[in-house]
């Protein structure tokens, strides 16, 4: 059974169809990584599964259960939308750390004022993601004393506080410079080897062979290709991918 | 005699102040109201604020104290002689034309917070505009509410923002306040200026400036300790 199953989703700006019919589906604990040029819809597909849009068709279903619906997205209560994002955590390229409180604040915040859990366990949590992040030193820092890279990976801290189903990553090193990235895809790796169910959005082709169950290239709003890394790397089945994994190599 | 015109200057001070803080007090909330009109999605609502602000930043003080002022008493006075039959209607009239005599200072008061109100509401748009959309966004997919996201997460990033052009702002309403004597409210500079006028003495006239020097001194000391205090994060 997967943990999530996306059925032929949708979505347009306008006149201009970003999404034009993604299916997919992922196993609990496994790690889905989506690849594929800039424009080709990427970001799109990750806002929609958190809902900060809204596709017009296709559905959503987590544990077997249809959770999003296209045809019925102008029926939802805020208080279902709410409920929906929760299911899933979302990395921003840009971290989006809330800068006037500390890492320990910027993790619980949410779950304090969802009353998730108890105060003392919330702040626990807390600390123990912190922890899990390398960062324990940090704990009362501000967003503005950190870098790049401690930043991004308070941001992953905050967005597993609320133990989310799949946890999604937009371009999550994109903004750091090659030696920040590793440290962010270090803690990554460290998920994926604790079954975090996680969908990442790259442009880090080694780490995505190395980290992916499963890997998808999108182009132009679809998917053209679905496979293991090995499938993926080795043997490209279709053109426009063996082209782009061939310009990123000689890259 | 110098103290006879510190006390007296003391004494416009005093209704100096209080127009200061009452304008304050209802011009700082009124102006979030306003700005929300303005950012309002209902188009209408939207475009009459922004026509009241800009009819409200596009004329003098001045002229909207003397129009509050005097405005109702007019349009009673033309009211009466167009109505000059009906006791009810004719008791309102009058009322409508006297009204100004009781109540100058609240007159100016009621045309200091609507003008203040209409500039800070610009300012608060401003601040609330220039906050980067991920951090609402970086508020929703935490399934917080929208009152969460802009109490919690929003508004003191407005604040720090906005505290520069706010204490420009609060600083000119100290000076502002000289407009009231142009329909008698005795505030410092009308206080002084009878000096000028029963002793023929100029002096007491540049005295004022050592008070006005002394309140926005207070004021930018203020400003600056909560810039200060504002300074443990960027954003």
């Amino acid at each position: 059974m997967p943990i999530l199953e996306v059925k032929d989703l949708k979505k347009s700006f306008g006149k201009t169809e970003i999404l034009k019919g993604i299916s997919f589906s992922i196993e609990k604990g496994d790690v889905l990584s989506i690849i594929g040029s800039s424009g080709s819809g990427k970001t799109t597909l990750l806002r929609c599964l958190n809902f900060l849009e809204f596709a017009e068709n296709g559905t959503i279903a987590v544990n077997d259960k249809v959770i999003y619906n296209g045809a019925e997205k102008n029926k939802m209560s805020e208080q279902h939308i709410r409920e929906m994002r929760l299911h899933f955590g979302l990395v921003f390229q840009s971290f989006n750390l809330f800068p006037q409180y500390s890492v320990l604040k910027n993790i619980m915040l949410a779950p304090t004022l969802l009353k998730f859990d108890t105060p003392e366990n919330i702040e626990k949590k807390a600390r123990e993601l912190i922890d899990k992040v390398g960062l324990s030193d940090k704990v009362d820092y501000y967003p503005c004393q950190l870098s790049g890279g401690q930043q991004q990976r308070v941001a992953i801290a905050r967005a597993l506080a609320l133990n989310p189903d799949i946890l999604c990553f937009d371009e999550p090193t994109s903004a750091l410079d090659p030696e920040l990235t590793g440290e962010v895809l270090k803690v990554i790796k460290q998920l994926a080897k604790n079954d975090t169910t996680m969908i990442i959005v790259t442009h880090e082709m080694n780490f995505a062979r190395e980290v992916s169950d499963k890997i998808i290239f999108m182009d132009d709003g679809v998917v053209l290709q679905e496979g293991t890394p090995e499938e993926f790397f080795n043997n490209a089945s279709n053109e426009r991918v063996a082209a782009f994994l061939k310009n990123v190599s000689e890259y | 005699m110098f103290v006879e015109v510190s006390l007296k200057l003391f004494e416009g001070m005093l209704v100096t102040c209080k127009l200061f803080a009452l304008t304050l007090l209802f011009s700082l909330p009124l102006g979030l109201v306003i700005c929300f009109g303005s950012m309002s999605r209902f188009n209408p609502v939207k475009w009459i604020v922004k026509i009241f602000v800009w009819i409200i930043r596009g004329t003098p003080l001045m002229l909207q104290l003397i129009v509050i002022y005097y405005g109702p008493g007019l349009i009673g006075t033309w009211a009466s002689k167009l109505l000059t039959t009906g006791a009810a209607a004719g008791g309102f009239v009058e009322w409508l034309a006297t009204w100004h005599v009781f109540d100058r200072f609240f007159a100016v008061m009621i045309a200091f917070v609507i003008n203040y109100a209409c500039y800070f509401s610009e300012i608060y748009r401003g601040g609330i505009e220039s906050i980067s959309r991920g951090q609402y966004e970086a508020g929703q997919v935490l399934g917080m509410t929208k009152a969460q996201i802009f109490f919690k997460v929003i508004l003191l990033q407005v604040f720090k923002r906005i505290v520069p052009p706010m204490s420009n702002e609060i600083i000119t309403l100290v000076k502002d306040t000289s407009l009231a004597r142009v329909v008698m409210v005795y505030e410092i500079i009308w206080n002084a200026q009878k000096f000028v006028k029963s002793d023929g003495l100029l002096w007491p006239l540049f005295y004022t400036a050592i008070y006005y020097l002394l309140f926005c001194g207070i004021l930018t000391l203020l400003f600056g300790y909560i810039e200060k205090k504002m300074s443990y994060f960027r954003s």
